[in-house]
């Protein structure tokens, strides 16, 4: 049996198992969750063969604890923008101040309120003041650099107007253009005009109707051929391709296994299905083992009936989190339960992997152990769509009884030719080797950049491998600075705070890119210290939380070091 | 320049406070009102302990000083 080094230091091979940690050769640096002193070197030989092996590369992910100091204070900013959201209220109330957000007319205001108040107290009140790091306009193509347009609000951000300035050439790091197909001249734009001007931009009619083009059936083979699959089917849009087709799947009387941070298209097909939803928690085996069990053993909730179906959801790189899926582990448990693993690639697809065929090539599984493939075309490829590929039976099915094939217009064609040339630009059947370098480059930049920003002190969460890079901020008030410092010195991010992400939990989500080239990514590194030294963003100390790797019990749910 | 410095220094530390207590959102009048809050309550427990610990000390300092000087007394009887 192969052994798995858990190693530190950059994943590098090593030729005898150490306590990692001790390894000399980064001498504060903890990498990938491995506590000084921790483990024994016996007991680690234990860790890895209790895997049975499945993992063929060192698995480096890490989820720093808050330090508690920086969540106290972060409670008392929230706990002092809600007194003052309180105290705006009630002077809007009290018509002290004038109310400018939706109300009902004065002759509704008798009848059932219309817009429920107390709902939008964290719209009202707190993301209304940083509301101008989002929907900033772009009036160029977002590819590495991008120009956006300057706009100033006089009343707090509750309306803006445009100065006529365009910043020029802000580098961007928001875009999820993986591997840089983002682009308004190449191969890519000539073929997608090309065929506009034979087919034109509308389809106007469904799949099922008069909408299937020659060119939809060209591209859905390109796909199952680029994934190593059977079949596979292509769909207008990536969120409607999860929330239409998984309730084509299951059913009442089936069960839904979710990843605690499923992505809303998940859940909300999981939800429109009928069937029963169960959570287990992140990335996190042993949970979702015993909960296979429960369901194997007690069947369904009142009559203990077995159950129809056992779908898993999850996907293959989390974007709020970057962690990356333990997909060995995941289908290992899925063959011994006999259940289906629904997989969403939708950040994966092209983006991990040495030919970026995805996450099942990044682990060296066989495609056909995932019975769901479903991915999106909108990130690495640089288009607009989504897809589900498996067994040609399953595509057969959906092609008739999902809602999207029956109800949903299907893809333009340029955005079709797109996806083809970007896609065989990857496989490398466009007679170039661009498509290896852009993946090979993606990885670089990532690995690169990762550890840059583990170097210079951040929190930083997720797998080393995965090209999503969310460094923590943590209080609210550093969410609207971030963003704004960060675009005086020409660099777009994005911020994320509640309630996509837990509420003491923002962050900034960088998404690397194949198109940025080292002096861009040296150049948005600086700018990043600067104002991780002007907010104090540097929290971490280099003390992580081992990952589960131990034998899973009631106690070992939140552990730090001590 | 290490006055030049110390100001700079000094205006990091505001530009922290600034931002841990989220005054860095607040329209100009709602910095005002929670900075006048804030230095109010501020000097109200400075003076309640200008006014208040010296007395607490000395008074501490009379108990402790009464309990070991009954304590050397004793002592100093039983030795002779």
């Amino acid at each position: 049996a192969e052994r798995v080094q858990r190693s530190g230091a950059g994943g590098m091979e090593r030729p005898q198992p150490r306590a990692n940690g001790c390894s000399g050769a980064a001498h504060g640096a903890l990498r990938n969750g491995y506590v000084r002193g921790l483990s024994a070197p016996d007991t680690q030989i234990n860790h890895i063969v209790h895997n049975g092996g499945l993992y063929k590369r060192p698995f480096n992910e890490a989820f720093e604890e808050t330090p508690m100091l920086v969540a106290v204070l972060t409670y008392v900013g929230y706990g002092v923008l809600t007194l003052f959201g309180y105290l705006r209220d009630f002077m809007r109330y009290w018509k002290i101040e004038k109310c400018q957000n939706t109300t009902e007319r004065e002759e509704q205001k008798d009848f059932v309120p219309l817009y429920q108040d107390f709902e939008n107290f964290y719209n009202r009140n707190l993301y209304m003041r940083i509301r101008d790091s989002w929907n900033r306009p772009i009036c160029s193509v977002p590819g590495a650099k991008m120009d956006m347009m300057e706009r100033v609000s006089h009343d707090y951000n509750w309306t803006f107007t445009y100065t006529g300035k365009v910043i020029k050439d802000v580098i961007n790091m928001g875009s999820y253009n993986y591997l840089g197909f983002a682009q308004n001249a190449g191969p890519c734009k000539e073929a997608a005009a090309k065929i506009l001007s034979q087919y034109g931009v509308g389809v106007c009619s469904t799949r099922q109707e008069m909408g299937n083009l020659e060119k939809h059936e060209e591209l859905e083979r390109l796909v199952a051929r680029f994934l190593g699959v059977e079949s596979a089917m292509a769909y207008g849009m990536g969120f409607a391709t999860n929330s239409m087709n998984i309730p084509a799947l299951v059913g009442k009387g089936c069960l839904i296994l979710s990843d605690e941070l499923n992505h809303a298209s998940l859940v909300l097909g999981a939800r429109l299905s009928g069937a029963t939803i169960r959570i287990f928690k992140h990335n996190n085996m042993q949970s979702l083992e015993k909960l296979l069990k429960d369901a194997i053993v007690h069947g369904q909730p009142r009559t203990r009936r077995p159950w129809k179906k056992i779908l898993i959801l999850v996907e293959g790189v989390f974007s709020m989190e970057g962690s990356i899926v333990r997909l060995p582990e995941v289908i290992a448990l899925k063959k011994k339960y006999k259940s289906y693993l629904y997989l969403d690639e939708a950040h994966s697809i092209g983006a991990l992997g040495p030919g970026g065929r995805g996450v099942v090539e990044y682990f060296g599984l066989n495609p056909e152990d995932v019975d769901v493939m479903m991915g999106t075309f909108t990130k690495s490829f640089g288009a607009s769509g989504g897809y589900i590929a498996g067994k040609k039976e399953l595509i057969d099915y959906l092609r008739t009884y999902s809602h999207s094939a029956v109800y949903a217009t299907s893809l333009s064609p340029p955005v079709v030719e797109q996806i083809i040339t970007s896609m065989k630009c990857i496989m490398g059947e466009d007679g170039t080797t661009v498509g290896k370098a852009r993946v090979q480059q993606l990885a670089e930049n990532t690995r690169y950049f990762r550890r840059r920003l583990k170097e210079l002190g951040f929190i930083i969460y997720g797998n080393e491998d995965s090209p999503v890079v969310p460094l923590m901020l943590y209080m609210p008030a550093k969410i609207g600075a971030f963003g704004r410092e960060m675009l005086k010195r020409n660099i777009g991010v994005v911020v994320v705070g509640f309630p996509a992400t837990p509420i003491i939990e923002s962050r900034a989500r960088f998404c690397l890119s194949a198109a940025h080239t080292r002096e861009m990514l040296d150049t948005a590194l600086k700018e990043i210290n600067e104002v991780g030294d002007l907010l104090q963003l540097k929290y971490s100390r280099h003390r992580l939380v081992p990952l589960l790797d131990r034998p899973f019990d009631e106690t070992t749910y939140e552990e730090t070091e001590d | 320049m290490d006055i030049k410095s110390t100001k700079n220094y000094l205006y990091w530390l505001y530009c922290q406070f600034e931002l841990i207590t989220c005054s860095y959102l607040m329209e100009p009048w709602e910095k005002l009102l929670f900075y006048t809050f804030n230095i109010t309550m501020l000097v109200m427990v400075l003076y309640t302990a200008y006014i208040f610990v010296p007395v607490h000390i000395s008074t501490a300092f009379q108990f402790f000083l009464c309990l070991f000087g009954n304590q050397h007394e004793n002592a100093v009887s039983i030795v002779k």
